[in-house]
């Protein structure tokens, strides 16, 4: 009987431990998002401060945003370079990640071993090159969102890994059953695979959207110094140099809130297939 | 088998998990001229190899055309002729429109690229005056003439000499095509038609199909470039050699030389390129084992039995990582600078006096970087080991506590080994990630303090001093060297943890 209550009494002890650091750890993490949201309504000034809580309340950082900068053309900007790059990425991995997966052909361990290298370069090495291609064609500067989707989706092949990772689990047996009655390859992709990979496309469609709300490096060379062809990350990145900071500040603040926001919801309802693809590609690496 | 066991073999069976990969690393350290030897024996049976396989090749043309009718004689000259003559129209007519428009291009274009590639007697940009009449008066204009422009040079001509490979490649094609149709209507069997090829693109040839565009895209927008930028490792090309204006010009190994030319004390290139070089893996062996480490914390404090609320703990954590990373980052860099939130409320209650340089100074800035780099990472660490951790057979767990092992006996002896066997590739690519983290150094600290030549600063990574050298410096050249570093040094860790850790197995594997 007192070994059991010993028992028991650890356990307590061990809990509340647990207890107090997920608290204290969940304060940490959520805790800058808390001071953004606060300062996002500061009305007194634009500047930083040392305290959080403003002393008067206002919408007027929103209003302003919308209003009097040209935070509206960037999130524009932004959103549509999301959307295609939703799509176009999603289809180029998907084709891909299907032929290396379930297609056996020649050449296909080179194919394979070639990515595997050319993913070792750093991936910007190529953005002078990619500028002077794009600048050619027109899609620099004011052109630059164009531009933008062809740089992401083009050679968005190479992050095949997690999709591959996810039809390489479907049963073989599944393609030739369907090959035996006598199904083109196309139909068994599209008819037997594609409806069974639900989970991994929506994870990609999630990833790919997200992806260019935090580009900040190909975003900023390739529209490089024209304001209309930012994207949210260079344009919000801009207000926090050194001159322009201290009239900006909470500006900043409530352009985070407003890409934060949306972006979050659409996260949390999809959650469940992000963590599924994560885990999955993380396991098969 | 079994009494077969080797005295080294048996050495490794007492040796604990830590030891065994100590004892994997010396063994791989010793095998390491073994493994030059076989290397360099690889390297000459596949030189051996590929010349015969061009023999052979050569070979089969030749014996393709002594064993071909007429028709197949024409296709060597006129590319396709044969499929046509067979009936095969769609081919043929394939073959032939690209053997015309190859010819053109190289007649009328290829040829001068590819001559322009030795970047000699190149057209210089000139000003010309002009004496222009307008309206009576004579006006004296300038007018830039512009040259020839390096870039677009090594564009085209790297483009040229790839068309001019497919050609030789589709050539060859067609000459296979010719022998397998003669082969096919001599053992009185039907070709097949233009319909028949459309059909097997959706089916034997599906791969095509799929594989087309993303290739494609991948050669152009990757390939090619990368090409591109070892090409302008050799050369000079930098702000005061910018074309068209002013071109640039080969240098062979010039800027290797320099990157490798120590002792003139600290303000080399050398120096700076060494001192980043070693930032760089701290940066990347602590940012990956710390939230490595801490993710499987968390991940274990909330899946334990017995937490309540395990949904809300992992939703809190999730939910930063929904929130795009430019914005916390930003605010975070902003919020411990020397204006910002923590300094001024620390000074404003008096409790400092001047502001502590968080940002400022070298060895803080680099502790705070991995810091708040673990409170970037560990949600999303938390995420893929708590995955890992549920897949653990809990039998284990339950055969352990029955031999009286303590949790700290069983994270050690069952956990840890498990994860590691299971997450070894994701650790690597992680750490090769970490080398090239971009997002983080950059939003956080900008490389900032700017204390080394080139301007580098000590929180720069490699990758960011890159993107400095490129965008703000201009100085492309070194950009470019320093790009093939880093792909030296990531192949090369790749290629030795591929090595000596047991659990990169092959791909089927998980099949």
């Amino acid at each position: 009987m007192k070994k059991a209550s010993s028992i028991k009494r650890n356990r307590i002890l061990s809990n509340t431990a647990i207890y107090i650091i997920l608290v204290v750890m969940s304060i940490i993490w959520l805790i800058p998002f808390v001071f953004i949201l606060l300062q996002s309504f500061r009305g007194e000034t634009h500047a930083q401060v040392g305290y959080i809580l403003p002393k008067e309340w206002s919408i007027n950082n929103y209003v302003e945003l919308f209003t009097e900068t040209s935070f509206l053309k960037w999130y524009a900007n932004t959103l549509i370079c999301a959307c295609c790059n939703a799509v176009l990425q999603t289809m180029m991995v998907m084709m891909m990640a299907y032929a290396l997966s379930r297609l056996r052909f020649k050449g296909r361990k080179f194919l394979m071993n070639a990515m595997l290298i050319l993913g070792m370069f750093p991936g910007f090495l190529t953005m002078i090159i990619l500028y002077y291609i794009l600048k050619s064609m027109g899609l620099t500067q004011e052109g630059a969102v164009p531009g933008l989707i062809l740089v992401y989706f083009a050679s968005s092949g190479m992050g095949y890994y997690v999709f591959k990772g996810f039809l390489d689990t479907i049963p073989k047996s599944l393609d030739e059953a369907a090959r035996v009655d006598g199904a083109t390859r196309f139909q068994v992709m599209r008819k037997v695979i594609l409806p069974l990979s639900k989970p991994i496309v929506i994870y990609t469609v999630l990833t790919a959207f997200m992806a260019p709300w935090a580009d900040y490096i190909f975003a900023s060379y390739i529209a490089f110094g024209t304001s209309s062809g930012y994207n949210v990350a260079v344009g919000l990145y801009s207000w926090l140099t050194k001159d322009m900071i201290t009239s900006h500040f909470t500006l900043f603040c409530a352009g985070g809130v407003c890409i934060a926001v949306p972006i979050t919801i659409l996260f949390m309802c999809l959650q469940k297939y992000y963590v599924e693809g994560v885990t999955g590609g993380a396991v098969k690496g | 088998m079994a009494d077969k066991i080797t005295a080294k073999e048996q050495k490794y069976l007492h040796y604990s998990k830590p030891m065994r990969l100590l004892f994997s690393i010396w063994n791989f350290i010793l095998d390491i001229p073994n493994k030059l030897w076989r290397l360099i024996c690889s390297i000459g049976r596949a030189f051996k190899n590929f010349g015969l396989a061009v023999a052979n090749e050569f070979l089969d043309i030749f014996l393709t055309f002594k064993n071909g009718d007429w028709k197949t004689r024409v296709s060597f000259v006129v590319m396709g002729f044969g499929s046509i003559a067979r009936g095969q129209i769609m081919r043929g007519i394939l073959f032939f429109l690209f053997e015309v428009v190859f010819i053109v291009y190289t007649a009328v274009w290829g040829v001068a690229w590819i001559a322009k590639l030795s970047f000699t007697n190149l057209a210089v940009t000139t000003t010309q005056k002009t004496i222009e009449t307008i309206a009576g008066i004579d006006y004296e204009v300038d007018t830039v003439v512009y040259g020839d422009n390096n870039l677009q040079i090594m564009i085209y001509g790297v483009l040229s000499i790839l068309f001019v490979f497919c050609f030789i490649y589709t050539w060859r094609l067609n000459i296979k095509q010719n022998k397998e149709a003669q082969a096919i209507l001599a053992k009185g069997k039907k070709l097949k038609s233009g319909k028949d090829d459309l059909k097997s693109l959706v089916d034997d040839q599906f791969h095509k199909t799929v594989l087309a565009l993303p290739v494609l895209g991948i050669v152009i927008f990757t390939v090619i470039p990368i090409v591109l930028m070892i090409m302008i490792a050799f050369t000079n090309y930098d702000y005061n050699h910018t074309p068209p204006t002013n071109l640039f010009e080969w240098v062979g190994w010039d800027n290797f030389n320099e990157l490798f030319t120590w002792g003139n004390g600290t303000s080399t290139f050398s120096a700076t390129f060494g001192e980043l070089l070693s930032w760089t893996l701290i940066w990347a062996f602590f940012a990956t084992f710390s939230n490595y480490f801490l993710g499987m914390f968390v991940a274990m404090m909330i899946n334990k039995k017995g937490i309540m609320l395990k949904k809300l703990w992992r939703g809190i954590l999730v939910l930063t990582i929904a929130i795009p990373q430019f914005i916390s980052l930003l605010y975070v860099s902003k919020m411990f600078s020397d204006e910002g939130l923590i300094n001024r409320f620390l000074i404003g209650n008096g409790i400092i006096e001047t502001a502590i340089p968080f940002w400022t100074d070298a060895t803080m800035a680099r502790v705070m970087v991995i810091l708040v780099n673990i409170w970037v990472g560990v949600p999303y660490l938390m995420l893929i080991t708590t995955g890992v951790l549920m897949n653990i057979p809990s039998d284990l767990y339950e055969s352990a506590r029955i031999d009286g092992a303590n949790p700290v006996q069983q994270y050690f002896k069952i956990t840890l080994p498990y994860m590691f066997f299971v997450t070894g590739p994701y650790l690597l690519t992680s750490f090769t990630g970490n080398m090239n983290n971009f997002n983080v150094i950059y939003l956080l600290t900008g490389g900032a303090p700017y204390t080394l030549s080139n301007s580098a600063g000590k929180t720069d990574l490699l990758i960011t001093w890159l993107y400095r050298l490129t965008v703000t410096n201009n100085d492309y050249k070194l950009a470019a060297v320093i790009g093939v570093m880093v792909f030296i040094v990531v192949a090369v860790i790749s290629l030795i943890v591929y090595n000596v850790m047991p659990s990169m197995k092959n791909e089927e594997d998980f099949q």
